[in-house]
């Protein structure tokens, strides 16, 4: 280690002979650094499975353009909407197909006591086009009464229970009080929001969810004509309702607003990302503690060196060596451990929580940053080591 | 000029602390070295020897008068001035001041990497040399803790020495040497006097080593009381 950082520096590594000099105060830093990468990693790690989680529903659909009840940021939270703005927005050229879609959540109990809450899709079997081609090519199965799609995912129910479906065999459960069949399994998983996904037919869903009805879906899911570009098709349609109450949008914008919104608005991703900021700080405190007690313990030395000729640079140098060394060593242990955590909290809890490299090299980034701020505070204690009180 | 005194203090004061507390240690000092010598500087305690020697060696700001050492005023100079005259220079100083979590052969090659010369090679090669000289070549890689106080100081002055420093200023070294290896280290700063022309300017109370001395300074209350310059 010494020798390859002689050979970086093109001189002795000061700043690390002296950290690993004091074993003790080195371990500390350095499970500072980690336990601040750990939190950032965690906090991290759960926002990014908010993000997947979020727009996971929306790769289910197959559509170019969704209107919506104006108060919705979500699949779920907005007012219904009247199904005749569909008849309105199939009048407009550039538009090929339409579908209203009904979203609710339904809960599912086995008699083991397991339950489960299923974002539940009713779609229009007669329109495989609009979903996604795993679940495209079953859509015929649902238009038998009370039939079903089941994630095989779904939070909550042992995975066992649905080794018949996935085997071929109809899997017959209760809700409200009715008999729901799965015909076939898909694999999605939980979110933040519901345990699992069920896909019904528009019919099977009206029977389920009694107060709904027909004229009444939570959003028009809309493709338009090859070659048409979204945008264009989605002003139009703004044009032709004129209507406060919907809000006209591309697929993608919906998703992505979904996330902005779970993310900077819901007190989850404001929880989690204000934990970022709070690992930052743990951090940069802790690295500022180390070094600037280590610069404290070492004026004598450093007065010794600027009497010998060096310049303000050369400590400087010192400084941020410790603090990249700090950032390094801490980084890695941090990194492992929250690799394993993300497996425990994936196993626990079925979220999307991966480590991915983008994050991983941010987060280090990040670490160096933080760590260098850190040293960069700590150097002001410099000035105090004074070569005129050496004699 | 290749022939100017290597230090020359002219009309020196200086003064610690502030309004009341206000003291002047240093009385109207006028000096000048000449290059190649040995110069003890003598005196009771408190009599101003460590302020003269820090304010010559250019650690301590010049207040009133002047200091021209190696050709440069020290008055009024500046940050980047004095760290480029300090790297001519060899301090030695009363307590080793070695860094704890270097070697002594690290410690020595501080003293020539701030030159940034020589490859790592030549410089390793340097310093072990001189650990050879100043008879510690049996204990290059210990840690200062692993030293005794007389081998401590015998590293400080070898970090001191190993740049070839134009002048070498020194605070009591030899106080935490044993007699012989504080002659020697005396001995070794004439020699290179003699030999290389290089300045010592030294504090000491030891009566055991005057007669190397080519010239004996005293001071006492700030003052210079006598002074036996050729
Ligand atoms: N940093 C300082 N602050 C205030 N007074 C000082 C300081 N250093 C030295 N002095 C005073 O200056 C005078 C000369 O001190 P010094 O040069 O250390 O003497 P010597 O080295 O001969 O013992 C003394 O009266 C001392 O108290
Ligand atoms: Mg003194």
């Amino acid at each position: 280690m010494s020798r390859l950082l002689t050979l970086l520096f093109g001189r002795l590594p000061i700043g690390w002979l002296q950290l690993s000099h004091n074993k003790t105060r080195l371990a500390a830093a350095v499970a500072g650094v980690a336990f601040a990468n750990l939190l950032v990693f965690m906090q991290l790690g759960i926002l990014g499975a908010l993000n997947v989680a979020t727009v996971a529903p929306y790769a289910l659909l197959r559509s170019d353009i969704m209107i919506s009840a104006e108060d919705t940021h979500t699949l779920t939270d907005g007012s219904n909407i009247a199904r005749a703005w569909m008849f309105q927005a199939l009048g407009v050229p550039g538009v090929r197909a339409a579908m209203p879609l009904y979203v609710g959540n339904l809960e599912f109990k086995l008699t083991d006591g397991s339950s489960s809450t299923l974002q539940t899709f009713g779609l229009d079997v007669a329109q495989p086009d609009f979903a996604a081609p795993a679940i495209a090519a079953q859509l015929n199965g649902l238009e038998v009464e009370n039939t079903a799609i089941l994630d095989t995912k779904a939070r909550g129910i042992p995975p066992e229970a649905f080794d018949g479906l996935r085997a071929g065999e109809p899997f017959s459960f209760e809700v409200n009080g009715q008999t729901l069949t799965a015909m076939a399994g898909i694999e999605v998983g939980g979110g933040f929001t519901a345990d699992g996904t069920l896909i019904v037919s528009d019919q099977t869903f009206l029977r389920f969810f009694g107060k709904r009805s027909s004229g009444a879906p939570n959003h028009i899911l809309l493709q338009v004509d090859d070659g048409v570009s979204v945008e264009v098709v989605v002003d139009r349609i703004r044009a032709a309702i004129s209507t406060d109450s919907v809000i006209v949008r591309s697929m993608q914008a919906a998703a992505a607003a979904d996330r902005t919104y779970q993310t900077t608005e819901r007190p989850t991703g404001i929880i989690f990302g204000f934990g970022v900021l709070i690992g930052l700080i743990v951090g940069i405190v802790i690295v500022y503690q180390v070094l600037s007690t280590d610069v404290a313990d070492h004026l004598r030395e450093y007065a010794t060196f600027k009497a010998m000729g060096y310049g303000h640079r050369f400590f400087l140098g010192i400084v941020f060596e410790e603090a990249i060394v700090l950032a390094f060593f801490g980084f890695i242990p941090g990194f492992l451990v929250s690799l394993g955590l993300y497996a425990g909290l994936r196993a626990a809890s079925g979220l999307p929580v991966e480590m991915d490299a983008t994050r991983a090299v941010v987060v280090l980034i990040g670490t160096l940053v933080a760590c260098s701020i850190s040293g960069a505070i700590a150097t002001r204690r410099l000035a105090a080591a004074d070569p005129a009180d050496l004699f | 000029m290749v022939d100017e005194a290597p230090i020359i203090a002219t009309g020196l004061n200086h003064f610690f602390g502030t309004g009341e507390a206000r003291k002047q240690a240093i009385f109207d000092l006028n000096l000048t070295i000449k290059r190649g010598s040995l110069n003890f500087l003598m005196g009771p305690s408190g009599s101003g020897k460590t302020t003269v020697l820090t304010l010559m060696g250019c650690l301590r700001e010049v207040q009133e008068g002047s200091v021209h050492l190696l050709g440069h005023e020290l008055y009024g100079a500046g940050e980047a001035r004095q760290v480029l005259l300090r790297r001519r220079l060899g301090f030695i100083f009363q307590a080793h001041n070695l860094h704890e979590s270097l070697s002594a052969t690290q410690n020595v090659l501080m003293g020539l990497q701030v030159h940034g010369q020589g490859s790592a090679r030549k410089q390793m090669e340097a310093a072990q040399h001189m650990l050879g000289l100043v008879g510690l070549a049996d204990r290059m890689d210990y840690l200062p803790a692993k030293l005794s106080g007389g081998q401590k100081q015998r590293v400080a002055v070898a970090r001191a020495l190993v740049a070839n420093p134009e002048i070498v200023f020194a605070d009591e070294p030899t106080a935490a040497l044993d007699k012989k290896s504080g002659r020697t280290v005396v001995e070794m700063l004439k020699a290179l006097g003699q030999t290389r022309g290089v300045t010592t300017v030294m504090v000491t109370h030891d009566n055991r080593i005057m007669e190397l001395a080519d010239r004996i300074i005293t001071m006492e209350e700030g003052r210079v009381i006598s002074d036996n310059a050729p």
